[in-house]
């Protein structure tokens, strides 16, 4: 037994690496990207499994990609990890779903960062649901040490039940640090084994049909699991309290105030596993007056309990206001909806403090690239700047106010493109490097198989930026070879520097493609300041 | 026993890694520590702020609720007002006073240390004067951690031994800068 201090994305790493992993596949995304970044830090060392056995740890295209290549080393029969941030496994959306149905051979760990509060997210979906969806068992750890054990549970279940299974954690807990316990010996790799050759991995519709059954037919028992692994701890008739995950931490926080005020403690019931443990929960609640959820995220437990028809009992939470439906859940919040008064503290000061937006790094290059498109655009009054989702996005604001959309990664392109089919002339897409190879070859091959009039701006700054720099799938040198390769008219796809420098000539070059009636693609080319101080460090 | 700790500056100034000083500090001494980052776009300027929390009993929530933290260690004073609604009645403030100024609506710099010194508890240090004087002038976080020794349950040599372990694999003279500003600091806040 160790003892380290570890983040929830570390401990995961850890866990998988423990539990015998062979291959990890990943796109970066806050606040997942530190389970990758761990494992390829513990593989540049040296660091290997019980066997001795080097593991495999690669950051890929897209979440999708990551997640086939994950399901491949599955099908070899290895333990496999995939890891992405909530919005990215709906990008993954179409293997996750297919993957809960066919017979996992060697075990395969899905793990989900959500973003409650929206840190640095665009949404704060709740991965519970989508785990719902495809009938796929979840777990949810409580704090670092869960997430931990959770990690090498969560393969002997895939393996034991030949189920993909999904790791749910938050923000909060992947990036905030506690003193985990971890097994002085882990587990070897499973030896290459395919998986037997019985259809089971053949979703045609004669073969899909039979494994939704199974599928269907394994329920009962992954909710026998979760009925087990949730603890029920009867102690008050007058109220009940369901946690989820990390709520438990904050529900615990308030408790011995709650306990004070109150002469008693609430029964209790925690859920960690899903799907949702629903005799548990009657279980629960036929022993109290009424009961309050405290979970992170959607109301899902609290959703499931409530149901159509009226509730024996009140059921409080996010439904009924006790807690709030949207945001990141906290002590105070939970402190209030078991009716706390609020702690007294020092009186607020008069001056409120403005809020510090982030900004881009001083010397970015897309500061040089937002100059230059503004200037060029100048003769059109009317223009659409479809933009992406990168530090790129930040050309929202002021000073640059250059951009106009950002809905999901890859977007900008299909809509500058959607827009010019439209009417709406002339459009501009501004992609980053990194999203361009995650999403915006697609559209790109769209656009050139339509002959769109569009413009795509590439702003390669040869990392991805916003999460921290990590490398892109390509290197910059290849990026105009692709382009061409994919059908752009060579004549119309312009390599520019993006610095002050060339300011001149790149206003010239975006005018001269605003004006062709066609796609084209421009590249704004200069390292990001993050990447290359990361480089230099190294 | 329980000691909670705001800590909160701007992105670039560095702070938020002598969190990891004291939260080994604590370790050493046998206490249970969580530690929490809001640490999302690697643009910087934005603000950023880490909890840490250290208690001889198991920690629950990673979040420090309002109202109830015993410290505010701040690197940028308009980040230390910005968390005044987390300090406890009672609990101290240790604030760099060199206002960064990244932001056009930034207030008057003299009304936002006078908000402060309204606080009692509330110690006000030239961090980046403490450091150039220990020869590093990138030790400004360290020279906090020193003015705020003295609130801290824990012994001054178990921080110098937490800023070795952490500066160790930057070299001697470094480690040297950064035991004399944090000797600066404790003597600025005795
Ligand atoms: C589906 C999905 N996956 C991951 C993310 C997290 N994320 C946001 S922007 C981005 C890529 C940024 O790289 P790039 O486009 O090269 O722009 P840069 O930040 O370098 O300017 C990533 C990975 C996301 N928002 N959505
Ligand atoms: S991290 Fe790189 S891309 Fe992002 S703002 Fe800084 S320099 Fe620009």
């Amino acid at each position: 037994m160790n003892t380290e201090t570890l983040m929830g994305d570390e401990a995961i790493a850890l866990g998988a690496v423990h539990a015998g992993l062979s291959a990890a596949f990943a796109y970066p995304g806050t606040p997942s990207t530190e389970i990758m970044e761990t494992l390829q830090a513990m593989a540049e060392k040296g660091a290997t499994t019980a066997d001795g056995a080097k593991f495999v740890a690669q950051w890929c295209a897209n979440e999708k990609t990551a997640y086939e290549s994950a399901l491949g080393a599955s099908y070899a029969g290895r333990r496999a990890l995939v890891s992405m941030k909530h919005v990215g496994l709906n990008v993954a959306a179409d293997p996750f779903v297919n993957s809960a149905l066919i017979r996992i051979h060697g075990g395969l760990v899905v793990v989900v960062a959500d973003d409650p509060g929206m840190h640095s997210s665009q949404d704060e979906q709740d991965s519970r649901a989508l785990a719902a969806f495809a009938r796929m068992p979840c777990f949810e750890p409580a704090d670092q040490q869960e997430a931990y054990d959770m990690t090498l549970e969560a393969f002997e279940f895939s393996e034991r039940h030949e189920v993909p299974v999904l790791i749910r954690i938050t923000t909060r807990l992947a990036h905030s640090r506690a003193i985990v316990k971890t097994a002085a010996k882990g587990r070897a790799q499973n030896p290459v084994d395919k998986a037997p050759q019985d259809m089971s991995w053949i979703l045609m519709p004669a073969v899909a049909r039979k494994r939704w059954k199974i599928l269907l037919g394994k329920q009962a028992e992954f909710r026998d699991y979760a009925e087990e692994r949730s603890p029920l701890a009867p102690a008050s008739k007058k109220l009940g309290v369901v946690t989820t995950g990390l709520a438990l931490q904050y529900y615990r926080e308030n408790l011995e105030d709650y306990v004070a005020a109150n002469g008693e403690a609430p029964s209790h019931l925690h859920i960690g596993h899903y799907p949702i443990p629903a005799a548990k929960l009657r279980e629960l609640c036929a022993k109290v007056e009424k009961v309050l959820v405290i979970e992170d995220g959607y109301p899902v437990v609290e959703e499931a309990l409530r149901g159509v028809l009226p509730t024996p009992i009140p059921v409080l939470g996010k439904m009924t206001g006790e807690l709030p439906l949207d945001g990141e859940l906290n002590p105070d919040l939970v402190r209030a909806a078991l009716g706390l008064p609020e702690r007294e503290g020092v009186p607020a000061p008069s001056l409120p403090p403005p809020g510090r937006p982030p900004q881009l790094c001083v010397g970015c290059p897309h500061a040089d690239s937002f100059a230059a498109l503004k200037e060029a655009l100048l003769e059109y009054p009317t223009h659409a700047v479809n933009s992406d989702i990168g530090c790129y996005t930040l050309g929202a604001l002021a000073p640059y106010n250059a951009i106009e959309s950002c809905v999901d990664m890859g977007a900008s392109i299909g809509m500058a493109r959607g827009a010019a089919e439209a009417g709406l002339r002339p459009t501009v897409a501004i992609i980053g490097d990194s999203t361009f190879y995650h999403s915006g070859m697609t559209n790109l091959v769209d656009a050139v198989s339509h002959a769109t009039n569009t413009t795509v701006y590439i702003l390669d700054n040869q990392t991805t930026g916003m999460t921290g720099a990590q490398p892109t799938i390509a290197p910059s040198s290849r990026l105009k070879n692709l382009v061409i390769g994919l059908g752009v008219e060579s004549a119309h796809v312009r390599v520019l520097d993006a610095h002050k420098r060339s300011h001149e000539a790149s206003v010239q070059a975006i005018k001269e493609e605003l004006a062709y009636a066609g796609p084209s693609v421009i590249i704004g080319v200069r390292v990001c300041i993050e990447a290359y101080k990361k480089e230099r460090a190294k | 026993m329980k000691y909670d700790i705001v800590l909160c500056g701007v992105g670039g100034q560095g702070g938020i890694s002598v969190s990891v000083v004291i939260a080994r500090a604590a370790m050493a001494a046998g206490l249970d520590v969580k530690q929490s980052e809001v640490h999302g776009m690697s643009q910087r300027g934005g603000e950023v702020l880490a909890h840490l929390r250290m208690s001889d009993k198991e920690v629950a929530s990673p979040i420090i609720p309002r109202a109830s933290a015993d410290l505010i260690l701040a690197f940028e004073p308009l980040e230390a007002l910005r968390y005044v609604p987390w300090l406890r009645k009672g609990g101290a403030i240790v604030t760099a006073t060199a206002p960064l100024k990244n932001m056009a609506n930034y207030p008057d710099p003299d009304a936002v240390v006078a908000e402060l010194r309204k606080i009692p508890g509330a110690a006000l240090v030239d961090a980046d004067a403490l450091a150039k004087e220990a020869g590093n002038a990138r030790a400004a976080n360290v020279a906090l951690v020193g003015a705020a020794a003295k609130h801290l349950p824990l012994e001054a040599s178990a921080l110098e031994a937490a800023i070795k372990e952490l500066f160790a694999r930057k070299g001697d003279a470094v480690v040297e800068a950064n035991l004399r500003a944090f000797e600066h600091g404790r003597r600025a806040n005795p």
